[in-house]
């Protein structure tokens, strides 16, 4: 029994002593961002500030599902994990009032970084708040827009292009309205191609962070939804729920129900990629992010891979937002060397880099330059992507509001519950009880 | 040891023959200053984690604090939050999820471990390794347990739909398990009662292994059927270990987060929405904390209040 | 109340049929609650594609992907650079650079693994401790409130995990302890002190006075009594204990995930975010669930005799 204790006295002695922290050299900062192919590519490109600065970089990625959860925790617990952050474009009103953000006005003076440089799309959504007005709080760091990828050398093949165009009386070709990319979903569905029986389109269904939002986006903006009255800001109602928002909203269920493969209920980027990869769907909804990454593998990419914007509606077109800007932490104990690696990323040069490494640069020296269009099969699409782009909100709040859209959408697009137009009531319903709370209404 | 057969009278004996002074340098430490020695660290490590976090969380209760907003002004809403909690139709829709598992988890997990337990109590030859082996799915941790059974209930590359499949003839990609708001429910209910109930199993072992051989043997000599056996000593005398069973399990899966947020994320929709899950998207993702400290309290009151009347039931079957 | 003896009597003992039949439905019943466990450790031992085959693969070429991608960080490279790269030094590196990627590092895996191992022996040592001498108080001695305070401190256990992380997130965040080892065993030691006092109390109520007392007239004074008669004898209850406690602070995932992020993250909270370049790499997800799962399996069987004690004893007191 003695030695027990000792042992167990032993063993909280040398807890506490594994807990004693190493001295953190000053020298090293960390970066933090979602696991994704862009992140990767960034590890590569900040080998050359490291090498100019003499600054080593180290890496927190954490997927896309966690990331928001995990990120935001850490803000709001004043935590030292990232000295820079490469946050979600919608973060940006809760981290500028809160405090987490330092705010780069100054800096951007200081160093002669002009906004103007950067893509206005980019400038607004993820740099601005409160939005519209010059207050800066991160670097436009990632462009990104939601797109579509197809199998190009299915629709390619004879016998389908025939049977297609029998049914349909015109040719198998990337979509250009939503109603042409249901029909091509359901052509594919069920069909045996190459041995195999292959599905629709992978669309996003996620209920825990925000895969469903994005998804349905895609498919409420071209058809008129808007978020508010242009001229009235938080009046909801006729703009969220007008008649063309509920049809696109049917229409994306039509498309879950009828076109998806089993067990789709609760997919986002990653199982989007995986079925595209496993040769699964003729059709896939994915951020432009992917793009260069899925271009590139042996299995799918190259010719058998062809990418298309998100097409027009009834009323029009749109592409949900993506992206994200680079923000100083304002807990970090090494702000200053935070901001000199902001002055390195905004370095025209270094942007460039940043693109042909699989990085989508928002810099106007990268996407005007004539060329820019056939440096890679999609950046004609992403450039167009980007002349349309809308955002979902980035109020302080916005987690209430994207919390209660994942909700109501994925309770009528997968759990069968009420009809759509119920269902955007009810999110107007549950935004105005928001915005009541937090006195914007 | 010497067997002492009055310890006590001795003990008072040696105690009186003994001075005060040297009996107290004898005995060293005051016996009260031992009981205060060995009690405070608990409470007050109680106190500090346990008391002071709910008093604090009753009085943000009445507030409507946001942990991310600490630059905002905070105002007392005074019963606010309760009353908005308790008319919130998603809230309860939550508690019937909430219900709807913690009685089917019971029913299933008490009927299989008492089964299995009374099995064990056969003693046959390898019953120890046996044991074991059931007892390994309760040692995984909830959150992985949640996670990878998210691959096997997946139609297409899952072996549970294969498994079904292969015993009832059906289609292995024409249902789904966490997809269908039908089976979603079905899905967190099969993954506790495959992880706890082991738990019950050792609880109830422990159980019918309290119960002397004499009972049955006197039985036996009044010529009781077995059944007769099974009815009136096992399952009586059991009962209390039974009781106790549900009583824990019951506890814990009301409080269920990790294995349903991983394996469903509450979904298809709020299908599978426990309350758990509706606190934590209310305190660390909408952060408004007085709004979830307020549905913290009523969560805790219900618990405490049902466990309360429980055991008291709980105390009388143990008297009998 | 006798436990019951191992010596048949011929009357209680069940017949060899009986007992044919209950062995039968038992492993009947262990081997299906094997399968899913089963299914994970080979899926381990799968490469990615096969992992997410359809039909699932009983039949593969086993491969350490799993093993290698849980321990590592890698990127894709293009063939040309992979050329210009030095030989790959060992199996991992091989493997790797078969799917035209290189590895970078090591992951955080075995960071965060050690997080687990130091969080839950301190917070289970200090549970047992803390509950040993509580129990030991509570049960010898007149304590004011004593019944009350019991019951108060079973309660404790009531409050799901969440709603007690929402004043513990804001304690922590003003002390400093946020994303501390020092914190998560605290808080840990908090939660299981109540069910070892609770455990133990009932062990050592078992443990007749007279020994102790006996003790004393020989002139040991009361802690030495503790140590030298109480502690022998309560051993089973004490390692029951600590087997619970090991467990829950082993495998907790709520508090985990919401008051670490970086430097004190355990196990849990991280082995579900392992992804591939697609989606969830479920091989390494299995090759971590695997790894994690052997010490508590080892901690377990090798005391397996005393758990069952623990539950009775702990079960029948109030």
């Amino acid at each position: 029994m003695k030695k027990l204790i000792a042992g167990a006295t032993a063993l909280a002695a040398s807890a506490m002593v594994a807990m004693t922290p190493v001295s953190a050299n000053a020298k090293t900062i960390t970066l933090c961002w979602a696991a994704w192919d862009p992140a990767n590519a960034l590890v590569e490109l900040s080998k050359d500030f490291t090498a100019k600065s003499g600054v080593d970089m180290k890496f927190e990625f954490v997927p896309w599902p966690n990331f928001a959860d995990r990120m935001l925790n850490e803000l709001n617990s004043k935590g030292k994990l990232c000295d820079l952050l490469i946050g979600d474009s919608q973060w940006i009103g809760g981290s500028a009032e809160n405090g987490h953000y330092v705010k780069l006005n100054d800096f951007f003076a200081k160093e002669g970084i002009k906004m103007d440089d950067f893509m206005p799309a980019t400038v607004t959504g993820y740099s601005e708040w409160p939005k519209g007005t010059p207050n800066y709080w991160a670097l436009p760091a990632m462009g990104d827009a939601l797109g579509w990828t197809y199998r190009k050398d299915w629709f390619a093949k004879p016998e389908l292009r025939d049977a297609f165009k029998k049914q349909y009386n015109r040719d198998l070709e990337p979509p250009k309205t939503l109603d042409e990319l249901v029909d091509i979903a359901k052509f594919f569905q069920g069909r045996e191609v190459d041995g195999k029986k292959v599905y629709g389109a992978a669309i996003f269904t996620e209920r825990g962070s925000e895969g469903i939002t994005m998804g349905v986006s895609n498919f409420l903006y071209p058809n008129g939804f808007k978020y508010q009255d242009p001229k009235k800001p938080y009046a909801m109602e006729g703009f969220v729920n007008s008649p063309g928002a509920v049809k696109g909203l049917e229409a994306y269920k039509a498309l879950y129900k009828c076109c998806t493969p089993p067990g789709y209920t609760d997919a986002y980027m990653g199982e989007g990629l995986d079925a595209v990869k496993s040769g699964q769907v003729a059709l896939q909804m994915n951020w432009f992010a992917f793009f260069p990454g899925l271009y590139k593998d042996e299995k799918v990419g190259g010719d058998k891979i062809g990418f298309f914007v998100n097409p027009k509606g009834s009323a029009g077109s749109g592409s949900q937002l993506g992206g994200q800007g680079l923000s100083v932490v304002a807990y970090s104990p090494n702000q200053a060397e935070a901001l000199a690696y902001i002055k390195w990323f905004a370095n025209p040069e270094v942007q460039k880099k940043w693109w042909s490494m699989g990085g989508y640069s928002a810099h106007k020296a990268v996407l005007n330059d004539p060329g820019f269009a056939k440096t890679a099969p999609f950046a004609a699409d992403f450039l167009v992507a980007m002349g349309q782009v809308m955002d979902f909100w980035a109020d302080p709040s916005y987690a209430q509001l994207l919390l209660a859209e994942q909700k109501r959408i994925h309770d009528y697009v997968v759990a069968d519950k009420g009809t759509a137009k119920e269902a955007l009531d009810g999110m107007i319903k549950d935004w105005t009880k928001v915005f009541k709370d937090d006195g914007k209404l | 040891m010497t067997g002492q057969t009055t310890p006590d009278k001795l003990a008072q004996r040696a105690a009186q023959a003994t001075p005060q002074a040297i009996a107290k340098r004898v005995r060293g430490l005051s016996d009260r200053a031992i009981a205060w020695i060995f009690i405070s660290p608990t409470m007050l490590l109680l106190l500090a984690i346990n008391i002071f976090p709910l008093i604090w969380t009753i009085q943000l209760s009445f507030t409507n604090f946001r942990a991310n907003r600490t630059n905002a002004v905070v105002k007392n809403v005074g019963i606010d939050n309760y009353t908005s909690i308790l008319s919130d139709p998603d809230i309860w829709a939550a508690m019937q999820s909430t219900a709807h598992f913690v009685f089917w988890t019971i029913v299933l997990q008490t009927l299989i471990g008492f089964t299995l337990a009374w099995l064990l109590d056969r003693k046959f030859r390898g019953h120890g390794f046996w044991t074991t082996i059931i007892l390994i799915p309760m040692m995984l941790s909830p959150a992985v347990v949640g996670n990878f059974w998210r691959f096997l209930y997946q139609p297409q590359i899952g072996l549970f739909n294969y498994i079904i499949a292969f015993f009832t003839g059906v289609e292995p990609s024409s249902f789904e398990m966490i997809g269908s708001v039908q089976l979603a429910p079905w899905s967190i209910i099969i993954v506790d009662t495959w992880m706890w109930t082991p738990y019950v199993m050792l609880i109830c072992l422990a159980g019918l292994r309290s119960i002397p051989d004499y009972i049955y043997e006197a039985a036996e000599v009044d010529r009781a059927s077995h059944w007769r056996q099974f009815w009136s000593i096992t399952i009586p005398m059991a009962l209390p270990f039974i009781m106790l069973a549900v009583l824990f399990r019951g506890i814990e899966n009301f409080k269920m987060f990790d294995m349903v947020n991983l394996l469903t994320s509450g979904g298809p929709g709020s299908t599978t929405e426990v309350a758990s899950i509706t606190l934590k998207r209310e305190a660390f993702e909408k952060w408004r904390t007085g709004f979830s400290s307020a549905f913290a309290i009523i969560l805790f009151v219900t618990v405490f209040g049902l466990a309360n009347i429980y055991v008291k039931a709980l105390n009388q079957v143990k008297s009998r | 109340m006798s436990a019951s003896s191992s010596s048949a009597h011929s009357v209680v003992e069940p017949s060899a049929l009986t007992k044919r039949i209950a062995l039968g439905a038992v492993i009947l019943y262990a081997l299906i609650t094997m399968i899913p466990l089963f299914w994970i450790v080979i899926t381990s031992m799968k490469s990615p594609p096969d992992s997410i085959s359809y039909p699932p693969k009983i039949f593969f070429q086993p491969s350490i992907e799993g093993y290698c991608n849980l321990f590592t960080n890698q990127t894709r490279q293009t063939p040309e650079y992979l050329e210009t790269l030095p030989p790959p030094q060992n199996r991992c590196e091989e493997v790797t650079r078969q799917r035209n990627m290189v590895i970078v590092g090591p992951s955080n895996f075995l960071k965060r693994f050690a997080n687990s191992l130091i969080i839950a022996f301190g917070s289970t040592a200090l549970s047992v401790l803390l509950g040993t001498i509580a129990a030991y108080g509570f049960s010898r001695f007149k304590v004011p409130l004593k019944d009350d305070l019991l019951f108060f401190i079973l309660s404790t256990r009531m409050m799901p995990p969440i709603a007690v992380a929402i004043p513990i997130y804001l304690m922590y965040r003003e002390l400093g302890l946020s994303d501390t080892k020092l914190g998560m065993i605290l808080l840990y030691t908090a939660v299981n002190v109540s069910l070892a006092v609770w455990l133990l109390k009932g062990f050592i109520d078992e443990i007749p006075r007279e020994y102790e007392e006996a003790a004393m007239i020989d002139g040991y004074t009361r802690l030495q009594a503790f140590r030298k008669v109480v502690l022998p004898q309560a051993t089973t209850g004490i390692v029951a204990t600590a087997i619970f406690c090991m467990i829950f602070a082993w495998n907790e995932y709520a508090f985990a995930v919401l008051l670490t992020s970086g430097d004190a993250q355990p196990a849990p909270p991280f082995i579900p975010t392992i992804i591939g370049e697609g989606g969830m790499d479920w091989p390494a997800v299995g090759a971590g669930t695997t790894l994690f799962l052997i010490p508590i399996l080892i901690f377990t069987v090798l005391l397996r005799k005393h758990l069952l004690r623990g539950i009775t004893f702990g079960a029948v007191r109030k």
